[in-house]
């Protein structure tokens, strides 16, 4: 069914940069997760406000990735018909499982002190 | 009868902010499941797409709320070193450490996957508006996100009132 007014035909590409660079965040937060853990230091330096801890930092870096990948991916292909949907939207929901899983405690307390 | 600023403001978390948004799951799901062809007359996606704008919106924005309220405000009193905070009480008691170890440690990293795929969807649905309908692709993704979002607040929630049951923020 076709809609009655005239919708302005829109390009897949906006669409994919979304999810991917939304993939990119949650596995960067995941990442992040597991350095912090992993490495004493790194933890020290995701500690931006002290009241709240490495949780600040490891937030904040997750949402820089997000935005920066997002904006350099949406001005990339927001004119662009991406043939391989499937194909991105797969990578970015193995990114999204990456977020999962570096936040879940059992996984990322398997790298405390290494 | 009265509330501490604390508890104010740990309601305004869970209660209003948290608990908005997992309601509202329910109706942008429905609203992004029903775009599909041959559901809707033209008129009545373009209602629908009016409602999952507003939705949407609303959920992103109370998403965000639920994540910053929570880790700049309610985390801090939670972790506070003080002997009588929760974090101190969880750890404190054998029979309740794994409500911080495992319970708070992956609700406050989780909660945040939860905000940025919200925000996606927002976008999608801003982005694409009728074109979703005809994008049937977009609007499978943007729905199949819309529910692991969920999911990752439905867990921050979840945690989130069982700590707060099994050692209040005083």
């Amino acid at each position: 069914m076709k809609l009655e007014n005239n919708i302005a035909h829109r390009q897949n590409g906006p669409a994919l940069a979304a999810i991917l660079s939304a993939g990119l965040g949650c596995a960067a937060i995941g990442v992040f997760t597991v350095l912090a853990e992993a490495f004493p230091t790194f933890k020290a330096t995701m500690n931006l406000w002290n009241p709240a801890g490495p949780l600040t930092g490891k937030t904040t870096a997750g949402v820089v990735v997000w935005l920066v990948s997002w904006a350099f991916l949406h001005l990339n292909w927001r004119q662009r018909e991406i043939s391989a949907f499937d194909r991105v939207l797969a990578i970015s929901l193995v990114f999204i499982g990456l977020g999962w899983l570096g936040t879940f405690p059992p996984f990322f307390e398997l790298f405390a002190g290494k | 009868m009265n509330i501490t600023n604390r508890e104010f403001w740990i309601i305004l978390h869970g209660m209003l902010f948290g608990a908005f948004y997992l309601l509202a799951f329910a109706g942008g799901a429905e609203a992004l499941w029903c775009l599909r062809h041959g559901l809707l007359t033209a008129s009545g996606i373009r209602e629908r797409l009016i409602h999952l704008r507003i939705g949407i919106v609303t959920m992103a924005t109370t998403c965000w709320l639920t994540v910053l309220s929570g880790t700049y405000m309610i985390y801090v009193w939670y972790r506070s070193p003080e002997p009588d905070s929760a974090k101190s009480r969880l750890l404190a008691d054998p029979a309740k450490v794994a409500w911080h170890t495992f319970g708070m440690e992956w609700k406050e990293h989780v909660s945040w996957l939860a905000a940025i795929l919200t925000t996606a969807v927002a976008f999608l649905v801003f982005w694409y508006d009728e074109a979703l309908y005809e994008r049937q692709e977009v609007r499978r993704a943007a729905f199949w996100l819309l529910t692991i979002a969920f999911a990752a607040a439905a867990i921050g929630g979840l945690f989130g009132a069982l700590i707060n049951k099994a050692a209040p923020i005083l």
